[in-house]
C-alpha cells in the first residue's frame, strides 16, 4: 500500500478543493481470468493537482484509468471520484477523459465532435459556442474546425480529443498518454494545457510512460508495476537521492563491482552513474578509482532525475 | 435531446454521411426502373392465337411476379440490416470511439437502444420508400396494386427490424463480421425453416410442421415475410390456394393465410426479449 498525501496545492486550495479528494481508492483489483491487472490499488490524488501515474507497459496503468471511469468493474476494492462512488452517472458531468486509444467519428468535423460532447456532458446549449471556440482554440485545431476528423492526422485527432476532455471546465481530467501520437511541439502544448488546468483548480491524472514529461508537470508520482503502487509522494520526496556521472577508464571489471559500496551504479562501459550517493563521498569515490588505477576524466553531479529513479525503484520491484 | 436520440441521430447522420443512403437510393431507383419495364412487358403478352391476355390473368401473373422482387427486397433490406448492424457496437469498442462518450453521463442502455432507434428510423424509410417507388412503378405499367399495401411495408419493414435487432445483440459481443455473417445465416436458416415447415404442412407430417413452427418463434423474419406475401395476394389467388387444400402450403411463395395474432404477439415479445438481451449483454461487457 502507499499513501499519497492530501495536502491541497496552494494554488488550488480555495474553492476546488471542497472537501473530498479528487480521487481515492481502496485495495481496488482488477483481475481478467487469471491475469491480475491491478492489484490492490490504494491512492488519494487531492484536488487541483496534477498527478502522474507512472509505470512500464503493461503496469496497469490504463486498466487503473478505466476502472476510475466505470468502463471496467473492479474485482474487488472500492473507489470515489469527487467524492462520489465510481460509476456514478451524476460525477461524470464534472470528468473529461482523453482516451489512449483516442478515436473520434472520422465523419464529422471537429467542431461537430466537440458539440456532440457538450450534448452528452450535457452543457446549456447557449454556453456551446464558446466552449468550442475555447477548446478548438485551447488544442490549436481553430483553423481545422470544419473539417472532417477523417482527414486528420493521428495527432491533430489526439489534440481533438484532449479538446473534448477539456470542455465544460471539469472538476477533474484524465489524461491516458496525451502526447503518444505528438511531435515535441504539441507536446510542449500540452503541457502548458495541464499546467493552465492546474492553475485554474483541475485535478489532472495523467497516465505516462514519458518520465521527462511528468517531471516538467507533475505535482506528485505515483510508480506501478504488476498492478500495484510501489512508490508514491511529490516530485521531491521521490527524487531525494543525488546522481554521480563518472567518466573513467583503465578499471578491471573485480574494481568496477567493489564500487557498488558507493550506491547503485548503472555501468555503461565508459561511463559509470551513481544513484543514491551524496556529494560528500564524491571526492572518496574519485580517490578510490585512483587507488584501484582508474583514469578519470570527468566527475558531473547532478540531481536524480525521475528516470533514474524509476529505474531504480523497477529494479528493486525486480529483487525482490 | 435525451441521449438515446443523440445517439440515433449520430447513427443516421453516419449512414448518411457515408453515403449509405445514396447508394441504397441509387439501386433502388435502377431496380425499380427494370421492374416497371418488366412489368410493362406482361401487358403486351399475348397468347398463341395473338389474343392479349384477359385482365385477370395479368394481375395474376403480376402479383406473382410482384412478390418474387419483394423477396428481393425484403433480402436486401434484411441483410443491409444484419450488416450494418453487426459491427455497429463491436466496432466502436474496438476502435476506441465508445470510449471517450462512455466516460459521459451516458447509460450503456442508451447506447442500444439510440443504436437500435436509429437503424430502425433507416429500416423504415427504406421499406416505405422503396415499397412506394416499386408500387407506383407497378401500378403505371399495369394498373395493379396488392390488396394491403400498408400491412406489405409493415411486414417488409418489421422483418428488416428482426434482422437489425440480432445483429445489433451480436454486436454487443462479437466482432463486426462474425456478428454479420452469424446474422446473414440465421436469416437464411430461418427461411429455410419455413419452408421445411410448409412441406410439412403439404405433406401433412406435424413433426416436420413443427420446424417451422420453432424457427418461425426462434426468428421471427421469415413469419413476417410470409405476412408480406399474404399482403400482396389478389383474392382471386388466395381462392385458388384455399382450393388447392394442404398441397398449396407447400410453396415458399405462397401464404394461405394471415400470420396469426398470437404469432403477432410474439413478435413484439421477441423484440423486448432481443432489445433486453443486448442492453444487458453491453452492460456486463468490459470495455
Amino acid at each position: 500500500m502507499a499513501d499519497v498525501a492530501e495536502a491541497p496545492r496552494a494554488a488550488a486550495s480555495d474553492g476546488a478543493a471542497a472537501g473530498s479528494p479528487a480521487i481515492r481508492t481502496v485495495d481496488l483489483s482488477k483481475s481478467f481470468g487469471h491475469t491480475v491487472a491491478v492489484a490492490g490499488l490504494t491512492m488519494t490524488v487531492p484536488r487541483g493537482e496534477v498527478f502522474g501515474f507512472l509505470g512500464p507497459n503493461g503496469a496497469g496503468k490504463t486498466t487503473s484509468v478505466k476502472l476510475l471511469l466505470g468502463l471496467l468493474k473492479p474485482t474487488s476494492g472500492q473507489a470515489w471520484l469527487l467524492g462520489r462512488p465510481i460509476g456514478d452517472l451524476q460525477t461524470r458531468r464534472r470528468i473529461g477523459y482523453l482516451p489512449e486509444l483516442f478515436r473520434y467519428q472520422a465523419w464529422l468535423s471537429a467542431r461537430e465532435v466537440l458539440a456532440l460532447h457538450c450534448e452528452l456532458a450535457p452543457l446549456p446549449r447557449s454556453s456551446w459556442n464558446d466552449e468550442i471556440s475555447t477548446a478548438l482554440e485551447t488544442v490549436g485545431l481553430t483553423d481545422r474546425a470544419g473539417d472532417r476528423v477523417g482527414t486528420f492526422s493521428k495527432g491533430m485527432q489526439q489534440r481533438l480529443g484532449l479538446g473534448a476532455a477539456l470542455l465544460g471546465e471539469p472538476e477533474l481530467v484524465f489524461l491516458d498518454e496525451p502526447t503518444s501520437a505528438l511531435d515535441p511541439v504539441g507536446r510542449h502544448d500540452v503541457r502548458q494545457i495541464i499546467r493552465g488546468l492546474a492553475s485554474r483548480g483541475t485535478a489532472v491524472f495523467l497516465n505516462s510512460h514519458l518520465l521527462s514529461e511528468v517531471e516538467q508537470v507533475c505535482d506528485r508520482v505515483a510508480v506501478v508495476d504488476h498492478g500495484r503502487v510501489i512508490a508514491a509522494g511529490t516530485m521531491d520526496e521521490l527524487l531525494s537521492g543525488t546522481a554521480v556521472r563518472v567518466r573513467v577508464t583503465g578499471l578491471a571489471q573485480a574494481d568496477r563491482n567493489k564500487l557498488a559500496d558507493f550506491g547503485n551504479v548503472d555501468d555503461e562501459g565508459d561511463q559509470m552513474t551513481f544513484t543514491n550517493l551524496s556529494a560528500d563521498r564524491v571526492p572518496e569515490l574519485v580517490s578510490q578509482i585512483v587507488a584501484m588505477g582508474g583514469r578519470v576524466y570527468e566527475v558531473a553531479p547532478r540531481h536524480q532525475t525521475l528516470e533514474d529513479r524509476f529505474l531504480q525503484l523497477l529494479d528493486e520491484e525486480d529483487e525482490k | 435531446m435525451p441521449p438515446i436520440l443523440v445517439i440515433a441521430r449520430l447513427t443516421i447522420q453516419e449512414a448518411a454521411r457515408r453515403r449509405l443512403l445514396l447508394a441504397l437510393l441509387v439501386l433502388t431507383l435502377i431496380v425499380v426502373g427494370f421492374s416497371a419495364w418488366g412489368f410493362h412487358k406482361i401487358t403486351n403478352v399475348t397468347r398463341s392465337d395473338g389474343s392479349p391476355l384477359p385482365s385477370v390473368e395479368v394481375a395474376l401473373l403480376t402479383s406473382q411476379l410482384l412478390i418474387v422482387v419483394t423477396f428481393m427486397y425484403s433480402g436486401v433490406l434484411a441483410l443491409s440490416a444484419a450488416v450494418v448492424a453487426g459491427p455497429l457496437i463491436s466496432s466502436e469498442v474496438e476502435s476506441g470511439l465508445l470510449l471517450s462518450m462512455l466516460a459521459r453521463p451516458l447509460r450503456r442502455s442508451e447506447v442500444v437502444m439510440g443504436k437500435w432507434l436509429g437503424l430502425a428510423v433507416l429500416v423504415a424509410i427504406y421499406a416505405a420508400g422503396s415499397a412506394f417507388l416499386e408500387l407506383a412503378a407497378v401500378d403505371w405499367a399495369t394498373g395493379y396494386l396488392p390488396p394491403h399495401p400498408v400491412q406489405l411495408v409493415l411486414y417488409v419493414g418489421a422483418e428488416g427490424l428482426v434482422l437489425l435487432s440480432l445483429g445489433l445483440a451480436l454486436s454487443t459481443r462479437l466482432s463486426g463480421i462474425t456478428g454479420g455473417v452469424i446474422a446473414l445465416v440465421a436469416w437464411l436458416m430461418g427461411w429455410i425453416g419455413g419452408v421445411v415447415g410448409d412441406i410439412g404442412a403439404g405433406l401433412q407430417n406435424q413433426a416436420v410442421e413443427n420446424v417451422g413452427v420453432i424457427s418461425h418463434l426462434m426468428l421471427p423474419s421469415d413469419g413476417l415475410w410470409r405476412g408480406a406475401i399474404y399482403a400482396m395476394e389478389p383474392d382471386t389467388l388466395l381462392a385458388t390456394l384455399r382450393a388447392a387444400g394442404t398441397v398449396a402450403r407447400a410453396n415458399p411463395f405462397a401464404a394461405v393465410d394471415p400470420p396469426s395474432i398470437a404469432f403477432l404477439l410474439w413478435v413484439v415479445v421477441w423484440f423486448a426479449l432481443m432489445l433486453g438481451l443486448s442492453i444487458w449483454s453491453f452492460r456486463t461487457r468490459e470495455i
